[in-house]
């Protein structure tokens, strides 16, 4: 992910919340503390996120026909990990920086499974670290 | 949560969702801006795909649980939170969220946290460490 301006804006905390089931507490204010998982919706802000479709980019998901299967699409998501250095809160203005972590390969029951690290900085306005993130993703490789 | 009010080995179950929709997955697709077509596009994940139905984020279900853990000890108290996604979750799921205390300090705690299907399947596994309040 790479999100040079992340706000954490009261709508998106809502609307975020209200996917996770969570009681319909009104529109949060300033200050109240965003859902755990929240810094992954930094995507919204990442111009180049490749789960979601953009003008003048073929888009695999079904339309007249049943879509394209993408070769190396990422993979399955297999772990993540979040180290809040402090809460996330609306209003807070943060960048979002990714960069690749360990990669290693273990044999699984129907070949070999190729796991991929990458490691997410969210920071605040003043440069100060916000939340680690660590996502491990898998993929499938062919014998 | 103060450390008098935990001790290891005590458990708290929540039921974060019960007969997943659909509609809730699309919920989260635009929420989070994960449109990845495998959770929200039913003919690209069975006919392209070869699923046999979408399944959820495995991001909507760490975010489930999380609403359980914050539930627990205070969204602004949480220090760690991470997970392994063990199996798919399907619509139709109901998911109950399992943490166990496996560590209190003097000022934090430690979780295991498990995720399980109706069936009892565990579908996540992972942990939470949080400050506590004293």
């Amino acid at each position: 992910m790479a999100a040079r301006r992340f706000p954490v804006e009261a709508g998106h905390v809502l609307a975020f919340t209200r996917a996770l089931g969570a009681a319909d507490a009104g529109l949060p204010v300033a200050g109240d503390v965003a859902p755990p998982t929240f810094a992954i919706a930094g995507a919204q802000f990442d111009p180049d996120y490749p789960l979601r479709p953009r003008p003048g980019v073929p888009w695999h998901g079904s339309g007249g026909d049943a879509g394209l299967v993408t070769e190396g699409a990422g993979g399955l998501h297999a772990e993540q990990h979040f180290v809040y250095h402090r809460p996330v809160g609306v209003g807070d203005v943060l960048t979002g920086a990714s960069r690749p972590g360990r990669e290693w390969e273990k044999q699984g029951r129907s070949g070999r499974l190729r796991f991929r690290e990458q490691i997410t900085e969210f920071r605040d306005e003043a440069d100060e670290l916000v939340v680690t993130a660590r996502s491990v993703s898998v993929q499938r490789e062919a014998w | 949560m103060t450390p008098r009010e935990l001790a290891v080995g005590q458990r708290f179950e929540t039921v974060v969702v019960a007969d997943l929709k659909r509609t809730q997955i699309v919920q989260y697709a635009g929420a989070s801006g994960d449109y990845n077509p495998l959770h929200t596009d039913e003919i690209y994940a069975t006919k392209m795909a070869g699923y046999p139905s979408v399944f959820a984020h495995g991001m909507l279900t760490m975010g489930l649980t999380g609403q359980a853990v914050t539930g627990l000890v205070g969204a602004e108290n949480l220090l760690r939170f991470g997970v392994r996604f063990t199996a798919q979750v399907w619509p139709g799921d109901t998911l109950t969220v399992r943490c166990s205390v496996v560590h209190v300090g003097a000022r934090d705690a430690e979780f295991s946290v498990s995720t399980v299907n109706a069936e009892g399947t565990e579908v996540m596994a992972g942990y939470a460490h949080a400050r506590l309040v004293t």
